[in-house]
């Protein structure tokens, strides 16, 4: 997957991957930039498929059926096939935009409940979060079936801060009598949570004006740490995290990797026996600049 | 009772699952805790597969996995 560094500031460094060494002259045609106006306000240029380079990774996540693809094409101007049914983006459809002078590459992930069980999706899912190390994670919740919802939030929470919660739906929510109050959900989870319907470009400047927050932080909240109330686990955690947190420094979400090989999961087992691991020992925040 | 077990036209609350490992998380992933409402809503012919009902979205269950879902009446 993409090795480590971070999108922080102005660095330029491209990421080895496979859409992004072409098209740098494939800039914002001038038509995209006025449609844009319709959207997100003159800031927002979308790139489609030819983001070239860019500054921050945001990875776009949720529940299957909440409007990943909606919000994915609404930002990037694509036409992503956007259909009612499960598992309709199969592996990660990837586009970019530009906002407020800075580059984005927006990779759309399949829709999961979790990223703890053992489906192709969810790997592919939690591969991208854990070891992609977004800059930016837009978690995608139905305001309609926000209970549904949010155990994935929490879970993404427990490996990266670097969350905006895109609330969408809502206009469906309305008409079912139902208001969530985003901001209290934002207090709670310690994220920005942005109210938004998609499909009519309601909230997408908010959003967008969210991640380009969450991208230039430099101090992002740190991944939720969550108490087991089960004392022999909460113990089993706390010192497997110290022994992970010793063998690989930095790592910034050791709670979450001990709890995942004390259920044995072969994908991060793997992680910690070949190595991967540490070069999340390089995450997304400042690093020391040379000269 | 168990999940399989409940009547058509009943709604019921998880209370426990009775089942470890991969299996139990794939449950509580698709919204089966304990407290959580759920109802029978469509069965197959013979039973086996039935959708339920739970928190706004239909989940699909084998018998043998309906079995490890513990589950209490609520009122009517």
């Amino acid at each position: 997957m993409r090795g480590p560094g971070g999108g922080t500031e102005d660095l330029p460094t491209p990421r080895p991957g496979p859409s992004q060494d072409t098209h740098d002259s494939h800039d914002a045609a001038p038509g995209c930039a006025s449609c844009a106006l319709s959207t997100g306000g003159a800031r927002l240029a979308r790139l489609g498929l030819a983001p070239g380079r860019h500054d921050h990774v945001v990875a776009l996540a949720g529940n299957p059926n909440t409007g990943k693809s909606t919000v994915f094409n609404a930002l990037t101007g694509l036409r992503q096939h956007v259909g009612n049914w499960s598992g309709k983006t199969v592996a990660r459809a990837e586009g970019g935009f530009t906002y407020g002078g800075a580059r984005y590459r927006l990779v759309d992930l399949p829709g999961t409940y979790s990223l703890l069980s053992t489906s192709a999706d969810e790997d592919v899912a939690r591969d991208a979060l854990l070891f992609g190390q977004p800059d930016v994670v837009v978690v995608v919740v139905d305001a309609t079936r926000l209970e549904r919802n949010l155990p994935l939030v929490l879970q993404i929470r427990q490996i990266t801060g670097r969350v905006v919660v895109a609330l969408n739906l809502v206009d469906e929510a309305r008409r079912h009598g139902l208001t969530v109050d985003a901001r209290h959900l934002t207090r709670e989870l310690g994220v920005p949570v942005v109210p938004m319907a998609a499909r009519r470009n309601e909230g997408i400047p908010d959003l967008l004006a969210a991640i380009a927050q969450v991208a230039g932080t430099e101090d992002a909240p740190a991944p939720l740490r969550l108490v087991h109330k089960d004392p022999a686990l909460e113990e089993a955690v706390t010192e497997l995290a110290g022994r992970v947190a010793g063998r690989f420094p930095g790592v910034p979400n050791a709670r979450w990797v001990a709890l995942r090989l004390l259920e044995g999961d072969p994908g991060i087992e793997a992680a910690v026996r070949d190595g991967t691991l540490g070069e999340l020992a390089t995450p997304a925040t400042p690093v020391e600049r040379a000269g | 009772m168990t999940l399989d077990e409940m009547p058509r036209d009943r709604r019921g609350v998880v209370t426990a699952l009775d089942t470890r490992g991969a299996e139990r998380r794939r449950l509580m992933d698709l919204g089966l805790l304990p407290g959580v409402s759920i109802s029978a809503e469509l069965r197959s012919p013979l039973g086996d597969p039935t959708a339920y009902e739970v928190r706004g979205t239909l989940v699909v269950l084998r018998g043998h996995q309906a079995r490890t879902v513990h589950v209490e009446l609520e009122d009517r």
